[in-house]
């Protein structure tokens, strides 16, 4: 991590390349100051800012082991990330960070790793992905579910069809809706887990996703027997400062900044699934 | 594939485990195997319901034509899923269309004699629709999450 | 605080006409001195020069949203309670910059700040609001993150707190166990007491620093009798509070509770103004809001207090999470009373009574969170 002098300045870096995902969905790949190194762990976020517009937490989404480019993907959908898609190669940006909690796969090592994402929820986890196979010998089985609104709302398709093709890992797509021409899974994600390969008693889920598609998938993984503290799920809330000073974060006990985003179910029980929390 | 092997396949299959070996038995004698190359239909919408199905291999589409939308498939069921339910209440006929995305094994049962078995032993009877209601529980919820739309911006 | 803490030793005494010297020498020493004062019909802090700018001979009336002045019969210089202000406001300032921004070709630059804040003498600091400053030091100056700008502010102010009086009608710091003593976190701390004509104040040196200034000043030894007086006072205090909250596993209590009808009570009452957040000498949130000129060429980024009872505060993508003002004002308590705990290891109410006493309908902290206490009682 590169020390910064004042957490609330942000560094100036350049964009490099930007990849239209999806119809509003784009990743940019950004150029550290100074042609330098930016290190992350798998879950963390940075606030990136455009000059005179505003500040938005995105989530690191590229491989935390490749340290010279720094990946984010951004839907396009208020005024801050609307600028962010409209960056163009050479652009600046500002970013501070990183900030937060990791997926914890230190936790996982021995143990079969269970990933269920939907949506946009696949792009914080990608690090997460790329950590677990480039070090694939240290964990047990890993199975990753994915769902989508429709086949044209896959995020990163081509990733998961290359990961799908390895022989070490389950990647098992469904989408909410199609047209007759798709050959894949329709459903919710939660009915691909009982056709995941995991054991239940030991092994380490990882979800994230809309607040809603996480706590069916909770639901569904407890119900496998997936016990609490074995489950770790990533929250999102307002940001503003994100390092625990502004107050706008709060889940709960746990400052999403500096506590979260990614946090045990245990940790949350109290407040998870209440409304208006 | 013989009875002997219609057993093991339900008994092995999640819809029918734990029911007794005899009412196993009595099923095994009444199966059937049927395969569908992919893109055959299995059923259509507004055909008589007379068959349950059960997927072996492969995997199927619930699906509906809408005008001028086209084919929108709302569910897939895969190897070990049961396929339909209509078959049981009046006025036993299809309500989607299934086809088969892949090549597809199924097994199946005649409708009419199921329908005449659970109204004659209530024992029967009783097995049968708990995994019947368990499985459309199952299926009810999985769909409201579905229309939940989680993943609209 | 500013120097090596001392042992609570030798207590002495300065008459009250001695104060204006302590003044003198603080002012000399390079301290900005802020204090109590009366303005707009309160007792607020700000900058004051003498003596002679304190409330002298005033007192307040606090109610659930009430407050009132009332001339004493005495000439007290500290005889009241506390007012809407804060230390918090010259520690964690209302409205500050962080930095500035400007185009620079086709990117731009990020200016840091220079910070010099004065270094504040603060006059008049009660117990609970030590408690307060020791509070917002565990949310600001804990690491990984420390705030420079409370962290600039905090280190090197001097701190004259004073044993309380007078017990504010919405006081609780009995039963928060933050007063009226002040126990620590002082330079000098003083206790006025009037008996006939005589005027003084038995004083402690919480510090090295406060000695120093207290020699500048020519302080007497307090006989027994004085410090026995100055007992009396604070015994007299603790003894009056107008409001009480027990704390027995508060945080349990509040985490069984998220759905309970008292929230639903309080709802209908609660207007979402923001007045206790305000007026809280532990509420700490703030928002960031960047602005460019007309021109684009330069940015700024700001931080202003902010309050979890608006709309906005916990805006994300489309909506707020926290929509209903039930949703807000059950936040705002659990927050305090509740979370807190876990995050900072203390409770976050300091039980100064601000909050019931600037609330425009006059809700009780201490009363819903009775009524959620007595509710359970009721079941059982």
């Amino acid at each position: 991590m590169i020390a910064n002098a004042d957490p609330m300045m942000p560094r100036v870096f350049r964009v490099r390349r930007k990849i239209r995902e999806l119809r509003d969905v784009y990743t940019l790949l950004l150029e550290p100051p100074g042609n330098g190194e930016f290190s992350f762990a798998a879950g963390q976020f940075n606030m990136l800012y455009v000059f005179g517009v505003g500040e938005v937490p995105i989530s690191m989404s590229g491989d935390p082991g490749q340290t010279q480019t720094l990946v984010h993907t951004v839907r396009s959908v208020g005024a801050v990330t609307r600028a962010i898609s409209a960056l163009k190669s050479g652009d600046a940006l500002g970013v501070r960070g990183p900030f937060g909690s990791h997926w914890p796969l230190e936790k996982a090592a021995g143990r079969d790793v269970v990933i269920i994402t939907g949506g946009l929820g696949l792009a914080p986890l990608r690090p997460a992905v790329h950590q677990l196979l480039a070090q694939r010998a240290r964990f047990g089985k890993a199975a990753l579910l994915y769902g989508a609104r429709t086949p044209r709302d896959i995020l990163y398709q081509r990733e998961l069809e290359r990961w799908r093709g390895r022989l070490d890992f389950q990647v098992e797509v469904t989408v909410d809706a199609a047209p007759g021409s798709w050959r894949g899974n329709v459903g919710v994600v939660t009915t691909l887990v009982p056709r995941a390969s995991f054991d239940p008693a030991t092994a380490i889920a990882f979800v994230c996703g809309p607040e809603v598609m996480m706590r069916f998938s909770v639901l569904e993984l407890e119900k496998c027997g997936v016990s609490k503290e074995r489950i770790f799920i990533s929250m999102e809330r307002n940001m503003k400062c994100a390092i625990g000073f502004c107050g706008h974060c709060q889940f709960g006990s746990a400052f999403l900044c500096k506590d979260g985003p990614i946090l045990a179910c245990d940790r949350v029980q109290t407040w998870f699934g209440k409304r208006e929390i | 594939m013989s009875t002997e092997e219609f057993e093991a396949a339900l008994s092995e299959s999640p819809f029918f485990r734990g029911m007794e070996q005899r009412q196993t038995h009595e099923l095994a004698m009444q199966a059937a195997e049927e395969s569908f190359r992919a893109g055959e239909f299995i059923f259509h919408e507004g055909e008589d319901a007379q068959k349950f199905y059960i997927i072996q291999a492969g995997k199927v589409t619930l699906e509906v034509l809408v005008p001028d939308r086209g084919i929108t498939v709302v569910q897939t069921i895969s190897a070990g899923d049961v396929l339909g339910w209509s078959w049981l209440f009046p006025p036993h006929r299809w309500h989607f269309d299934s086809r088969a995305v892949e090549a597809t094994r199924t097994l199946s049962i005649d409708a009419d004699w199921l329908r005449q078995r659970i109204e004659g032993d209530h024992d029967f009877g009783y097995e049968m629709m708990k995994r019947i209601a368990r499985v459309m529980v199952t299926r009810l919820q999985a769909t409201r999450l579905q229309v939940t739309d989680v993943y609209r911006t | 605080m500013s120097d090596t803490p001392i042992k609570h030793g030798g207590q002495s005494v300065i008459e009250c006409d001695q104060l204006q010297q302590l003044f003198r020498a603080l002012t000399a020493d390079g301290y900005r001195v802020v204090g109590p004062t009366l303005r707009d019909g309160a007792i607020i802090y700000d900058d004051i020069t003498s003596v002679e700018d304190l409330p002298t001979g005033w007192t307040d009336e606090q109610d659930g949203g009430l407050y009132r002045l009332t001339r004493r019969k005495d000439e007290a210089l500290f005889g009241y309670a506390v007012g809407p202000h804060s230390w918090k406001k010259f520690l964690h300032p209302p409205v500050i910059r962080l930095w500035t921004a400007s185009r620079d070709g086709d990117g731009f630059q990020v200016n840091q700040e220079s910070d010099e804040p004065p270094r504040f003498a603060f006059i008049g600091v009660r117990s609970c609001e030590l408690h307060a400053i020791a509070i917002q030091d565990k949310v600001f100056l804990t690491e990984p993150y420390v705030d420079p700008i409370y962290q600039a502010r905090r280190q090197n102010i001097f701190i004259v707190a004073i044993n309380c009086g007078h017990s504010g009608g919405t006081c609780f710091c009995v039963s928060m166990k933050t007063g009226p003593k002040v126990t620590f976190g002082f330079d000098l701390a003083l206790t006025e007491i009037l008996e006939g004509e005589r005027h003084y104040f038995v004083v402690e040196a919480g510090t090295e620093k406060g000695e120093q200034m207290l020699e500048e000043v020519g302080p007497a030894e307090a006989d027994s009798e004085a410090q026995v007086k100055a007992e009396q006072v604070v015994a007299q205090t603790a003894a009056q509070m107008g409001r009480q909250l027990d704390t027995t596993d508060i945080k349990e209590l509040l985490y069984r509770n998220y759905d309970h009808s008292r929230w639903d009570e309080v709802a209908r009452r609660c207007l979402t103004c923001a007045n206790c957040t305000m007026v809280c000498p532990t509420c700490f949130c703030t928002t960031v809001e960047d602005v460019s000129d007309l021109t684009g060429e330069h940015a700024e980024r700001w931080r202003k207090w902010d309050s979890c009872f608006t709309l906005d505060f916990s805006y994300i993508h489309g909506g707020s999470v926290r929509t209903s003002p039930k949703s807000r004002y059950r936040q705002w308590m659990t927050h305090k009373l509740a979370t807190w705990i876990d995050q900072f290891g203390t409770s976050g109410c300091v039980g100064c009574g601000r909050c019931i006493t600037w609330c425009p309908v006059g809700i009780d902290i201490t009363e819903e969170a009775r009524a959620i206490r007595e509710s359970e009682k009721k079941q059982e």
